[in-house]
């Protein structure tokens, strides 16, 4: 296998389990009604339940329940029709209950599974331990002052979902592949943004090495990694230094540690010393959480279709190619704007226009498809033109652009600037003929064998008209008049 | 006029209805009482102009009500304790710990008397976040009960954690006064103060805005100088509420009604489990008192077990201490209260919760550490709330057979202040007939009804179903009836001895 490390005693493998905290978007935080908006000033969106002041209880919101069993589905897992919340309890400045509301021993969601897609257009089936629903903390902010801390609470309590992977993933890739996919569904299923850069996704990474076939080592876990590119980087960094280790006959201690971005690598967090127990018991101030299968169900029942059906679909049912499959539905907005250009018209061709053009000037305004000045109807509108004939395929490139800028249909723009097609047989033997009378020299050449010159023809007539003679007829027209 | 602070909710009701009384003039009384009751040490916060205000906002309510609707307290004066957040007024829960610290909010209960026409006199003294069964571990010093052995000035408790509500109201300077019984809170101060003290089902009343002990066993409930004012004054504050998950959706009967004086068929059951070892002959002799009344009152007495009752003072000395050391977490120095300076947040931690926590509820806070640390989880805190279950079993199956339970209270009278504060065990005990009820969740009430040879009152407990307060209620009143009890202490502290 490509994923075994050589040492210098003997092949390495590396064993990932990721913990993945996803925010669950909701108008409200999960056991009070204050806001969670993304960049709100400080302390402006705390309630006094998530304040942690006296006899303030907690309740919980229901739009968290419907979206961590609508995740747990979309994650092909077992739902818990019966689930307890209980107190995670320790102490900092930034948790004010001093304990973290979570679910321990009877999550909201068990197993399930994760197909993930590889580079090289295999996929591997990661396992889901479960998915429970928990209480964020407020957050610490160390550098404003040079001995205070500052506290923001606009967090604390705020709804996540942590998912935690079993021990499947081999690699930096796969662990990379499952992030984009787990990212994915839920993005599909609209229960979390996503938003890694915005703390909206994080990840905890448990990572060990073994000798391929061993029991599994001692594990690492890197806390709170927050893009992609880091949690590769802390793997490969994590993965380097337990095969030292391990091979100059030392021993892993279990430990969290930290990613540093700035140097690539991992530090220990917390010493053995201040290790905690959190002393997990079930919060007297929650009823256990029970729901009706028929609960299950209706939510069920509102699933859009998730990335793996969408992917049979394109290539059953749409002919794409695979690649084109994995390309169009990696995000659900790109799979619902080519849907939307792909909706009564031909795929392949749909699947080409976004994939090339539209990326491309979606690249050069460094814009993401959600935030596109044109939608896919209008796409589709450009794409009608083009089969119809009233534009051509290389006047329709320079249409898309004014489309991108303008945001206006393309009809409107052929419309306004003329663009329009010269199908019109005697307009465009006008202009033939015109070239042939003063190209006799080239008509000689065609007659005299010369095929290629018919290609020159087609040019001329091409430039005369600006480009909006259709081009088969030119060629045709041409063909026939050059003929001896 | 008669001295006002004599007469019930359920007289002074009456009176105001007629428009022969103002509460004015009621709540007048009462502040002035309250002010000549300080070496009680029962308040500790006296809101004399706040319940002159709110005494006259009543009266103007009644006067433009013209015979309309007007709140089932309209006019009453009422003490709550400083264990209910009240928006804007001290509230301290008897700790060190919440200095200065004045709720932006109200408690839901405090809210409903507040809506229901009653005025407030102050903020009632109580052991340290509820814990103590002596009112001896308040950080504002000891209540005095307002009853002394004859002849004898030492000054004896008024029972705990509501020693300073039953004082009130015991003292007559309130006429009513809210409480909480986590495991007997409301029934042992009653009890030992000659008052009437109901703990409610679990989740009748609602948890928000009371700052929390145990949170699976708190209950807030009324202490009254008679059951129907109790009645009364239950009703006011029951209720769903959609701020607490435990809250009940059942519906809130008229108490009041279910006060028939007709026990006739029902059948009372007296628990073999409860005769202890030790307990006082006087304390026996006044349960078969109870058994006899009940009984001419045509009620039939039978004889049930409840064969895991002596587990129940241990599971709970678990349970209460693990809940408890998870609630008290967020008084940290943070936020609010005290905070006491460290070089770095943890020792900032460490002595602020030093300073600002009494001796007991460290001692709750360690014990409740250890029952939930790894390894001792299951032995403790697992195999208690194991125990809980067998417990509320216990319960079930008798009322399989009977509709009510008669026990006595407390297994003594009043004790003297300082006589049990260095024995936390035998100080736990006195919890030992109430505490069942609490994990179990079922309502229960203690009845004055009698007097100990040293002139101590003396109580009695009737244990009902889960949200049947109604017979629980009906049978208290017949006990209240035929025990006349009409002993009040001598107001010794008006004189200043």
């Amino acid at each position: 296998m490509s994923n075994l490390i050589e040492g210098a005693t003997g092949q390495w493998e590396v064993v990932i389990g990721l913990e993945v905290h996803a925010q669950v978007t909701s108008q409200a935080k999960l056991f009070s009604g204050a806001a969670t908006a993304f960049g709100a000033e400080a302390n402006s969106q705390v309630s006094l339940v998530d304040a942690g002041m006296p006899g303030m209880l907690p309740v919980i919101n229901e739009v968290a329940i419907e979206q961590a069993v609508r995740s747990g589905l979309g994650l092909n897992a077992k739902i818990n029709t019966y689930s307890v919340f209980d107190r995670k309890n320790y102490f900092y400045a930034d948790l004010p209950q001093g304990y973290q509301i979570s679910q321990y021993l009877q999550p909201i969601v068990g197993e399930g599974v994760v197909t993930v897609n590889l580079e090289d257009g295999s996929s591997r089936d990661i396992g889901v331990e479960r998915l429970h629903l928990e209480q964020d903390a407020g957050k610490s902010i160390h550098d404003r002052h040079p001995t205070k801390t500052y506290i923001d609470l606009n967090r604390s309590g705020v709804a996540l979902m942590e998912i935690v992977s079993k021990p499947d993933m081999r690699s930096a890739e796969e662990a990379g592949a499952y992030v984009r996919k787990v990212r994915a569904i839920l993005r599909y299923l609209g229960t979390c943004d996503g938003n890694m850069e915005e703390g909206s996704m994080r990840a905890d990474v448990n990572v060990s090495v073994r000798h391929p076939g061993d029991d599994l080592g001692t594990r690492a876990e890197i806390k709170n990694v927050n893009s992609i590119r880091f949690m590769q980087q802390a793997i490969h960094y994590e993965t380097t230094r337990q095969i030292d280790i391990l091979e100059d006959g030392g021993t892993i201690a279990q430990e969290t540690r930290l990613f540093d971005a700035q140097t690539g690598t991992t530090r220990p967090m917390r010493s053995k010393e201040e290790a905690h127990d959190y002393r997990y018991f079930p919060d007297p101030d929650l009823l256990p959480l029970e729901f009706s299968d028929e609960f299950v169900e209706a939510i069920r029942a509102t699933l859009p279709e998730l990335p793996d059906d969408k992917k049979q679909r394109y290539m059953a049912d749409l002919g794409l190619s695979e690649h084109d499959a994995q390309v169009l539905l990696a995000e659900r907005d790109i799979a619902l704007f080519f849907e939307a250009v792909a909706t009564g018209r031909d795929a392949k061709v749909a699947a080409n226009w976004v994939q090339g053009d539209f990326f491309a000037l979606l690249g050069r305004a460094e814009l993401d498809v959600a935030d596109s000045p044109i939608s896919g109807d209008q796409l589709g509108g450009l794409i009608d033109l083009i089969t119809d004939g009233t534009i051509s395929g290389k006047i329709a490139k320079d249409v898309l652009e004014m489309m991108f800028e303008s945001g206006q249909d393309a009809g409107v723009i052929v419309e306004e600037k003329g663009l329009k097609q010269v199908s019109d047989t005697g307009a465009l033997e006008g202009e033939i003929d015109k070239v042939i009378a003063a190209n006799g020299d080239k008509v000689a050449e065609f007659q005299g064998g010369k095929v290629k010159v018919l290609g020159w023809f087609v040019g001329q007539i091409m430039q005369a008209t600006k480009g909006k003679a259709n081009p088969q007829m030119v060629n045709q027209l041409v063909r026939e008049k050059l003929k001896p | 006029m008669a001295d006002l602070t004599e007469i019930g909710i359920a007289e002074a009701r009456d009176l105001l209805a007629k428009g022969e009384i103002s509460s004015v003039d009621l709540t007048a009384a009462h502040s002035a009482a309250t002010a000549a009751a300080q070496p009680l040490n029962a308040m500790v916060t006296e809101t004399p102009e706040l319940a002159k205000e709110m005494a006259a906002a009543s009266d103007a309510r009644r006067s433009q009500a013209d015979g309309g609707e007007v709140g089932a307290l309209e006019g009453i004066p009422l003490a709550i304790k400083d264990l209910f957040c009240t928006n804007g007024i001290l509230t301290t829960a008897g700790s060190h710990i919440l200095d200065g610290f004045k709720p932006a909010y109200e408690s839901t209960i405090t809210d409903k008397l507040w809506n229901a026409g009653a005025v407030m006199l102050g903020k009632t003294n109580l052991d340290e976040f509820a814990m103590g069964s002596s009112n001896e571990t308040s950080y504002h010093g000891p209540v005095n009960n307002p009853w002394r052995v004859k002849g004898d000035d030492r000054n004896l408790v008024p029972g705990g954690s509501s020693g300073g509500s039953a004082a009130a109201v015991a003292g007559r300077f309130a006429m009513g006064a809210t409480a909480t019984d986590t495991g007997g809170s409301i029934r042992q101060p009653a009890a030992f103060t000659g008052t009437v003290g109901c703990k409610p089902t679990y989740g009748r009343c609602s948890r928000w805005g009371v700052v929390a002990f145990a949170s699976s066993l708190d209950q807030a409930g009324p202490i009254t100088r008679s059951v129907r004012d109790n009645a009364i004054m239950l009703g006011a504050m029951a209720g769903y509420d959609p701020k607490d998950s435990t809250s009940s959706q059942h519906d809130v009967p008229d108490f009041e009604a279910a006060l028939t004086g007709d026990v006739r068929g029902l059948k009372i059951g007296v628990p073999k489990e409860y005769v202890l070892d030790g307990m006082p002959g006087e304390i026996e002799a006044l349960w078969q008192q109870g058994i006899g009344w009940l009984k001419d009152a045509g009620a039939e007495i039978v004889d049930i077990s409840l064969p895991h009752t002596k587990y129940a003072l241990p599971a709970y000395y678990i349970i209460a201490p693990a809940e408890a050391s998870s609630n008290l977490a967020r008084y940290d120095g943070v936020r609010f209260g005290l905070r006491v300076e460290g070089k770095d947040l943890t020792e900032m931690y460490e002595n602020t919760r030093a300073a600002g926590f009494g001796a007991e509820v460290r001692r709750r806070v360690l014990i409740g550490t250890y029952v939930l640390s790894a390894g001792y989880y299951d032995a403790y805190y697992l195999k208690a709330q194991k125990v809980r279950r067998l417990i509320t079993q216990d319960f079930r199956d008798a009322y399989e057979t009977v509709d009510a339970i008669l026990t006595p209270s407390a297994p003594s009278a009043a004790f003297a202040i300082g006589e049990k504060s260095d024995d936390p065990i035998s100080m736990y005990l006195n919890d030992v007939f109430t505490v069942p009820a609490n994990l179990a969740g079922h309502p229960g009430i203690s009845v004055p009804a009698g007097l100990s040879k040293e002139g101590l009152p003396l109580g009695l407990q009737v244990l009902a179903p889960a949200f049947d307060e109604e017979t629980m209620y009906r049978i208290a009143g017949v006990l209240e009836a035929a025990a006349g009890f009409t002993a009040e202490p001598e107001k010794w502290w008006r004189s200043g001895s």
